[in-house]
């Protein structure tokens, strides 16, 4: 494991049912969480990749939107705790043939699982199972609200690499409006200390997106310049010429991460992508595969951050021993 | 018959009346109002003691979903709320299942009132065919039938020629045409206000201008036309502008809004409750005191419910998936009333905006408590303090954010027609 310095947060409890986003987490509770991340990266290492730490406990994913990453994410966090994942997408459950959310909530609640991590494209959804059902829910994406996990892996990342959050200067830079990681990461990393800059065509600039506690600029150069993180948002190519960006041609030129643009870089800058990317358009594959980039290790410790998550939630009571 | 309503303090604005007497009916109608004391020692005699006593009020926006959505309200259970709620008078708008765009529905609608409604209820016809904005709904047959006004309502008319077309002919036939102003090409997929809210929330978002495009386009066509335009829940600042300058020119427009419009911001959306979903959507605090300067200068006429009954399965789901619409008659009084506690109206124009002005603007003979009148009555305790209940709601829906809140000022009496239909919490 490479040196990090020791963030010692205030001595905190870890008290809250769900994840659902990240505004209403504290800083101590983002620190204990990556803290936890940390001494769980190691067992990824290990030649066998598994504890016994969440023995018994069933987790399942629940997703209304198709994802691989993520949820090939939490499922190995899950099994590497050696909980029992099972996963539901919208091709498997019930949800093409009009059950509702809740109904699907209450049939789930009667397998009696620990956690359901859920996406769907619909902000507060996981609102609405938190409310009703015993279970921890994991809010996996919802709609262009949040990402918790996303941010906190991300956040991971940063404190990975650069140390500290105090002063560091991250840009994010494509459609703010629409993301949910972006909103995530906005918290998270001003809640952490970090000036956040975000840029991108006005049409994908969520109105009064300054009160966030962002800075606003207009041009991708400006918003490299300076900048320690970089990080990329990924851009939905079906909303293109409908209303955000007329075409990748025009996007790419303007606001496409290109080596060019990096020249205008600090040469310790790192860049940042959530995935999945559209090479050539929001970030060109020699940067997105060369030395600046970090994208790899983001998803490495998505699986470290989500087993703090499962752990942090699911965990508490014993356990925790056997990790170590 | 003679009923005598004694002890509290009558205002009736149409008659530029406000103090302490008793109010005589008889044989239905206003018999008079009299010094305390002084009415006719032989008649039933109700006491409003502490109460005030007040023209019934006439709500202009209502959905009553009958026909076509009896298992969200029907006229029978809508009238029930509204007599709850002190309405002896309201609009139901057209947007049933069939729409209420010919003389059959129309006439169907009344027949039904006549026989299941314990107060008044006036249809308004549709002004296109369908809701579909595409031709013009038989304007004539429905007035014939007795359509007090025209409206599409949530189904905005898009097109600016087939609007001034029908405001044109609605003029013809003496009806006005209550608009839902919203640019819905701007509106897009919205489902809340757009501004910092709805950025933290990451939901679809409208613009207020959205409103205030459209809402000029509507002045604008009533100017053009010369016909009688009302525009339905004002929301946003800029709107209430537009419309005071359009008063100020001499436009033939009239305004509504609504206690939600004037009591919950955008912050509400933040619990992601579906019951503060709603079109045009909760706006910001600035929005909200605009609207509420614009009801104490005039600008803004009339508070309506916009009472738009839905089910659980219509409300229990996504944000986005859920229907827009809460329900309002019984609250319409005490949430308007946190207006004059808070001093920004007094009791006499909150009154007015409840009873006269609502009247004029569908053109009912309606809201005052003049000699001769029909006597439609509602008396209520306006410092009395309650907890909305809403499982014992008379509307046969339960979608409202306001379920649970305490609530200051209470519907003691309501009489239609010289009738008691409604005192001291049940249907009589």
């Amino acid at each position: 494991m490479s040196e990090t310095p020791t963030h010692a947060a205030k001595e905190i409890a870890w008290d809250r049912k769900d994840l659902l986003d990240i505004k209403s987490l504290s800083a101590d509770e983002i620190q204990l969480v990556l803290n936890t991340a940390e001494s769980f990266k190691e067992i990824s290492q290990r030649e066998i990749k598994k504890v016994p730490t969440l023995r018994g406990k069933t987790v399942i994913t629940l997703f209304y939107e198709a994802s691989t990453r993520t949820r090939v994410s939490f499922e190995i966090a899950g099994k590497r705790l050696s909980a029992d994942t099972v996963n539901i997408s919208t091709s498997t459950s019930r949800v093409q043939k009009g059950e509702t959310l809740i109904d699907m909530a209450k049939n789930l609640e009667a397998m009696a699982p620990d956690a359901i991590v859920m996406r769907h494209n619909v902000p507060g959804a996981p609102y609405i199972l938190a409310s009703r059902l015993a279970a921890s829910i994991i809010n996996a994406g919802d709609g262009a609200h949040e990402h918790p996990t996303q941010a906190l892996l991300d956040a991971f990342t940063i404190r990975e690499k650069k140390g500290s959050f105090d002063k560091l200067k991250i840009s994010l830079i494509g459609d703010i409006a629409h993301s949910r990681v972006a909103r995530s990461n906005i918290y998270c990393l001003t809640k952490l200390g970090a000036d956040v800059t975000v840029s991108g065509p006005a049409t994908m600039l969520p109105r009064e997106v300054e009160r966030l506690g962002v800075r606003v600029v207009s041009t991708i150069r400006e918003a490299v310049k300076d900048a320690d993180v970089i990080m990329m948002l990924r851009i939905q190519k079906e909303r293109m010429g409908k209303v955000l960006f007329p075409s990748v041609r025009d996007y790419s030129r303007f606001f496409g991460l290109t080596p060019d643009v990096m020249r205008g870089a600090l040469p310790d800058a790192i860049v940042m992508h959530p995935g999945p990317m559209n090479r050539g358009v929001e970030i060109s594959s020699e940067v997105a595969d060369g030395p600046y980039s970090v994208i790899l290790d983001q998803v490495t410790n998505g699986v470290a951050v989500r087993m703090a998550i499962l752990y942090l939630l699911l965990g508490r009571g014993g356990g925790y021993e056997d990790a170590h | 018959m003679k009923m005598l309503i004694e002890g509290g303090t009558v205002i009736d604005p149409a008659a530029g009346f406000e103090g302490p007497a008793d109010l005589v009916i008889e044989n239905g109608k206003i018999a008079g109002i009299v010094n305390p004391g002084a009415g006719p020692k032989d008649s039933e005699t109700i006491s409003a003691k502490g109460c005030i006593v007040c023209p019934g009020l006439v709500d202009i926006h209502t959905h009553l979903r009958e026909p076509g959505y009896e298992y969200k309200e029907t006229i029978a259970s809508g009238s029930r709320a509204a007599a709850a709620g002190g309405v002896t008078s309201m609009a139901c708008m057209a947007n049933t299942n069939p729409v209420n765009d010919n003389g059959s529905v129309t006439e169907f609608i009344l027949k039904q009132a006549r026989a299941n409604a314990v107060m008044r209820v006036y249809p308004i016809g549709a002004v296109t065919k369908g809701l579909k904005g595409e031709a013009l709904a038989e304007i004539g047959d429905m007035r014939e039938s007795g359509a007090v006004a025209l409206s599409d309502d949530g189904s905005v008319v898009a097109d600016s020629d087939l609007m001034r077309r029908g405001l044109e002919y609605a003029k013809t036939f003496g009806l006005t045409v209550v608009t839902h102003s919203e640019d819905m090409s701007l509106v897009g997929e919205g489902v809340m206000n757009e501004g910092f809210v709805s950025t933290e929330l990451g939901l679809p978002a409208a613009p207020h201008e959205a409103e205030e495009i459209m809402i000029f386009r509507d002045v604008t066509l009533a100017a053009l036309t010369g016909a009688r335009v009302h525009i339905a829940h004002v929301t946003t600042a800029g709107g209430v502008r537009i419309i005071r300058e359009a008063k100020k020119r001499g436009i033939n427009v009239t305004a509504e809004t609504c206690p939600h419009y004037i009591t919950l911001t955008d912050d509400a959306v933040r619990t992601f409750d579906t019951n503060t979903k709603v079109n045009p959507p909760l706006r910001t605090q600035q929005d909200v005191d605009a609207v509420i300067e614009g009801l104490a200068d005039g600008t803004i006429d009339a508070v309506a419910s916009d009472h738009a009954p839905h089910v659980d399965d219509d409300k229990q789901v996504e944000f986005i998936y859920a229907k827009s619409g809460m329900i309002g008659l019984e609250t319409l009084l005490p949430l308007s009333l946190a207006l004059v506690e808070a001093k920004k109206l007094s009791m006499r124009q909150l009154i007015r905006a409840l009873t006269e002005l609502p009247a004029g603007v569908i053109g009912i003979d309606a809201g005052t408590l003049k000699t001769g009148a029909e006597a439609d009555v509602t008396v209520f305790d306006p410092r009395e303090k309650w907890v909305y209940d809403v499982s014992k709601s008379l509307s046969k829906s339960r979608n409202t954010p306001f379920a649970g809140a305490t609530m200051r000022g209470r519907v003691k009496l309501t009489v239609v027609g010289g009738k008691v239909v409604y005192r001291d919490g049940t249907i009589v």
